[in-house]
């Protein structure tokens, strides 16, 4: 566990000084550890713990802003995994697994998965409910790679327009996604 | 869609994370809010001629600090209610602290009090509209706190929305008490922290429905 923390912790801090290799290494490892996580909790729904796999992925990305150095990483990991958890048996009123408890933040780590499945959830179909200034962005800069600047340049929006669609955008896919919006 | 694409479009153009985002947002919230009830102050119930009389009596000054003493911790605990995995109970405990004192400092007060006057000690003259005041005035606050909310991850929703709601009560309080003439303690240890606990219980009602991420 000690050396989960130090590596993810490490992995973590350099992607939110926009070190997107790490932050890519990161979110996959995480990824793994969420799996496991989920298979086990979710045996009984083998079928969606992908999608919750990348819905809680998404949830840490969009709240990566409330890490602070000096909490241990995987403390706050699982606490988003246990609430993205706990918020997904609630809609589907799975009662029983609620009883369970979930506190132990070193169940999340003892165990990875790093066999990927898919998704059944569709990016392509989501980014098309989003408005354009939010869906553009998204597809430039998130899935075609290409730089704010030139992002802004293509669309004709401003550079921060751009970010803030990015930013805004995955927010709204958060929500669509969970169903509330 | 396959989680490793799905990994690599979150991570592609990733921006920086500015430093301390939440703190700065909480201040910003905490300028907002109280600005907004001294505005609101102003406008209902105006600043009293004999304020600066008033401000010569202790009790004006313990008033504030009473209400300045439960918004420290309920700032303090706000922060880490935002935060996924954050210690807060350890930190809203500390808000138990001034309320005992001043409880306790109100018991011994009416004990020394001749039985007559007690009631009077309690009641003052505004019991009636002194709690939806500082309800009145933590509006402002309850709305920048849960702005702030809504945009962290707080995981235990109902407690996160008393938080909030306590830090905004506590700010009406600080502010009302610029205004309210009531100087015996008895009065504020039971109005005002009913008047705190409006925004208090309401925020942890609406906490889970307003604050899901």
């Amino acid at each position: 566990m000690e050396i989960v923390e130090e590596h993810l912790r490490d992995l973590l801090l350099r992607g939110l000084q926009a070190d997107a290799a790490a932050y890519e290494r990161f979110l996959k490892e995480l990824g793994a550890h969420l799996r496991a996580f989920l298979r086990r909790r979710l045996s009984q729904y083998l079928g969606e713990v992908e999608d919750l796999v990348q819905e809680t992925l998404l949830a840490i990305h969009n709240q990566r802003h409330t890490y602070r150095p000096d909490m241990p990483v995987t403390a706050w990991a699982h606490a988003i995994a246990r609430y993205k958890l706990i918020d997904w048996l609630r809609s589907h009123r799975v009662k029983e697994a609620l009883n369970d408890p979930l506190d132990d933040a070193g169940e999340l780590f003892a165990s990875s998965d790093e066999e990927a499945a898919e998704a059944r959830r569709d990016l392509g179909r989501l980014l098309q409910t989003l408005p354009e200034r939010q869906r553009l962005p998204i597809v430039h800069v998130k899935l075609e790679g290409l730089s704010v600047v030139e992002a802004a340049r293509l669309t004709g929006m401003s550079e921060s327009a751009v970010k803030v669609g990015v930013h805004r955008g995955l927010k709204a896919l958060a929500a669509k996604i969970r169903g509330t919006a | 869609m396959k989680t490793d694409d799905w990994v690599a479009m979150l991570a592609t153009g990733a921006q920086p994370v500015p430093a301390h985002a939440l703190e700065r947002r909480l201040f910003a919230a905490l300028v907002a809010g109280g600005a907004g009830a001294a505005t609101l102050m102003l406008l209902v119930f105006g600043l009293r001629p004999e304020l600066a009389q008033m401000a010569a009596l202790p009790m004006f000054w313990g008033k504030l600090g009473f209400a300045a003493a439960l918004a420290l911790p309920a700032g303090w605990a706000l922060l880490r209610l935002a935060r996924p995995g954050a210690d807060w109970r350890r930190v809203l405990r500390w808000a138990a602290l001034p309320v005992a004192l001043v409880w306790a400092l109100a018991g011994w007060a009416l004990l020394q009090s001749p039985e007559a006057d007690r009631w009077g000690q309690v009641l003052g003259s505004t019991w009636r509209s002194c709690p939806f005041n500082i309800a009145l005035l933590s509006v402002p606050m309850w709305i920048a706190c849960f702005w702030v909310l809504r945009r962290a991850a707080p995981t235990r929703l109902a407690w996160a929305g008393a938080g909030a709601g306590l830090l905004a009560g506590a700010v009406g309080a600080l502010v009302y008490a610029v205004h309210c003439p009531e100087m015996a303690l008895p009065f504020v240890a039971v109005w005002y922290v009913a008047g705190m606990m409006i925004p208090t219980v309401l925020g942890a009602l609406l906490g889970p429905r307003l604050l899901r991420w």
